[in-house]
């Protein structure tokens, strides 16, 4: 067992009334697999992707349950010991491309800097991995990325610009928070098929969020459906798709506006 | 970038027209005449007469512009009507008193507002942002002149660190001449660091909460180089332009704070230039105030332009 949350919840107490973003959820991802987490939007994914990179603020919100990261728990660790984790063992691809990379920092130097964080690696083998990994993520001509500024390349390409950041310290865990949401359909598609490749060659786990059970059944092959904070129901993908016991997932399926649109593009990985 | 300077350049020379016509145009306006300060209250008619005549003041506007025009671009700036030496010799004198207290003045800036920014707003809401905020309230909201008098009243009159009024001037050792224009600087200087150092606190607050720093974290950057590495050079882009018209700003700051100190510089002669309406003095003046004004914007979008790469080729 890679990841382990044993009943997570989180609680804002910064308005009036406190607000459960997410009440006890438990979930499993293994080494190697792909498991995904659908949900309507505001269903806390986004929370979770976050407490589990311990990116959340914890002054406004009282976290509870365990994330077991190879046993151990991340929620207990202080500070220092988080980050030799963060950028290392665990990374992370936002959902909003545009705004994700730091407008004034070139490329290969976002890419490399988990490196330059986690290891004592000269700048030239940085170099050498950032392009690898760059090549890991399907961008082509990293060479000449490497030296580029983000507002030189479309949204697509920093998104993958990201996936490689995430990847080049090799993490045996990686979250993709709707890596996809904010793209075109057809580069959706290539994105999937990246990722998948990436989890065949690397063996990276991902846990992929998103807000399409469609997208999520092509790639992943456990589910877990979540509503309010709460997880409505979890099993195999095809399971979830093909015989859903929650009315809301089905209601989910059937409100999938893109599903006609994306049936030609979304690739049989 | 060529394309860039060439406008910059055109808007210079434009900037430097309409500043001396506009010049020349105020003093045919406002009452007072340089032959009055020249000859005296006594002089007679004909006195009066043949020296307008001689200083080509009997002359329409216009025809007067052009020639000082004419002048100014063949590097004469003409005679002083009151000390009778060419100007160029008049403010030969006067620049570095000048120029070393808008200098240090702006060293000064950059040297209290960068550290104290970043410091304000890394330690947000914590004694140090708490102090500095009232600290800056305070010198935000005083003059420079007034700030001036107090420095003098504290550091010359109470303390005896400097001799209020006892300009030292720059051959009587480079020591103690720095010393002295450290109060003026002082005094240009704290007003503008103010400014710079809320500028720069909100400036780097409002980065903090952008993506990208969430991106830094999830690397497993700690705040310090968070802040260092991604914050800075982001949050630096609209102060360094902020920072480059107060380095203009500080030219008219510096003349202010002069007077206060007794500093025999281009503030000084500027002011009795135009009492006296020594016409040349004050033009040449002008024409150098406008062109440093115009340098600094220059450099601003320069430096801009290095700072944020997506501007590049713009
Ligand atoms: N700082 C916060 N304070 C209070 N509520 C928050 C805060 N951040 C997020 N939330 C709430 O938590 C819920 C879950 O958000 P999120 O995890 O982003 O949803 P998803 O990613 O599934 O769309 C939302 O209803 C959101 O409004
Ligand atoms: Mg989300």
């Amino acid at each position: 067992m890679l990841l382990d949350i044993q009943n997570l919840s989180v609680v804002f107490h910064d308005q009036d009334a406190p607000f459960s973003a997410v009440k006890d959820v438990s979930l499993q991802v293994d080494k190697g697999e792909i498991v995904g987490i659908v949900g309507e939007s505001g269903s806390g994914k986004s929370m979770i992707a976050h407490t589990i990179m311990g990116l959340i603020q914890r002054s406004a919100c009282k976290i509870s349950g365990k994330v077991l990261f190879d046993g151990t728990d991340l929620l207990t660790m202080d500070r220092e010991t988080l980050r030799t984790y963060q950028g290392d063992e665990l990374s992370i691809v936002f959902q909003e491309p545009m705004t994700s990379l730091n407008p004034t920092m070139k490329i290969g130097k976002q890419v490399e800097e988990s490196l330059r964080i986690h290891t004592d690696l000269s700048r030239e083998a940085r170099r050498a991995r950032a392009l690898e990994a760059m090549e890991l993520a399907e961008l082509d001509d990293p060479a000449s990325l490497y030296d580029k500024y983000p507002h030189e390349l479309s949204g697509g390409m920093r998104q993958r610009v990201m996936i490689a950041s995430a990847l080049v310290q090799r993490p045996q865990l990686l979250i993709a928070d709707e890596p996809t949401t904010a793209l075109d359909v057809t580069i959706q598609a290539e994105i999937l098929k990246t990722l998948k490749e990436i989890n065949r060659k690397e063996g990276t786990a991902i846990l992929f969020i998103s807000h399409d059970l469609g997208v999520v059944r092509h790639l992943c092959q456990r589910v877990v459906v979540m509503q309010k904070g709460q997880i409505v129901e979890q099993g195999p993908a095809d399971q979830v798709f093909f015989d859903p016991r929650e009315d809301y997932t089905k209601r989910l399926i059937a409100a999938r506006p893109t599903r006609r649109k994306l049936k030609g593009s979304v690739p049989h990985v | 970038m060529l394309k860039t300077i060439c406008k910059r350049l055109g808007l210079l020379v434009l900037t430097l027209l309409l500043v001396t016509a506009l010049a020349f145009f105020a003093f045919s306006i406002i009452p007072g005449d340089p032959t009055d300060t020249i000859l005296g209250l006594e002089a007679t008619e004909q006195q009066v007469a043949a020296l307008r005549a001689e200083l080509g003041l009997d002359l329409p506007l216009p025809v007067r512009y052009f020639r000082w025009l004419g002048d100014f671009l063949r590097g004469d700036l003409g005679v002083s009507y009151n000390f009778d030496i060419p100007v160029t010799d008049l403010l030969a004198g006067r620049i570095a008193p000048t120029f070393t207290l808008t200098l240090m003045a702006a060293v000064l800036i950059v040297l209290f507002s960068i550290p104290l920014g970043l410091l304000a707003a890394r330690y947000e809401g914590g004694w140090i942002d708490r102090i500095l905020t009232v600290i800056n309230q305070i010198a935000m909201s005083v003059p420079n002149f007034v700030m001036g008098i107090s420095l003098v009243f504290l550091f010359g009159l109470v303390l005896h660190w400097f001799q209020p009024g006892g300009y030292v001037s720059p051959e009587s050792g480079l020591g103690s001449y720095l010393w002295f224009m450290l109060f003026p600087s002082l005094a240009v200087a704290l007003p503008k660091s103010a400014m710079t150092i809320k500028m720069l606190r909100g400036s780097v607050l409002t980065e903090l909460t952008a993506d990208y720093i969430r991106t830094a974290y999830s690397k497993g950057n700690s705040r310090a180089s968070a802040l260092w590495r991604h914050v800075l050079r982001n949050a630096m882009i609209p102060v360094v332009t902020f920072l480059a018209t107060t380095i203009a700003e500080l030219v008219a700051g510096s003349i202010v704070v002069e007077q206060v100190f007794a500093i025999p510089g281009l503030g000084q002669m500027l002011i009795s230039s135009i009492s006296n309406r020594d016409y040349p003095v004050v033009q040449a003046i002008i024409v150098l105030v406008a062109f440093v004004v115009v340098l600094c914007n220059f450099l601003a979008d320069a430096l801009y332009r290095v700072m944020d790469p997506r501007l590049k080729g713009r």
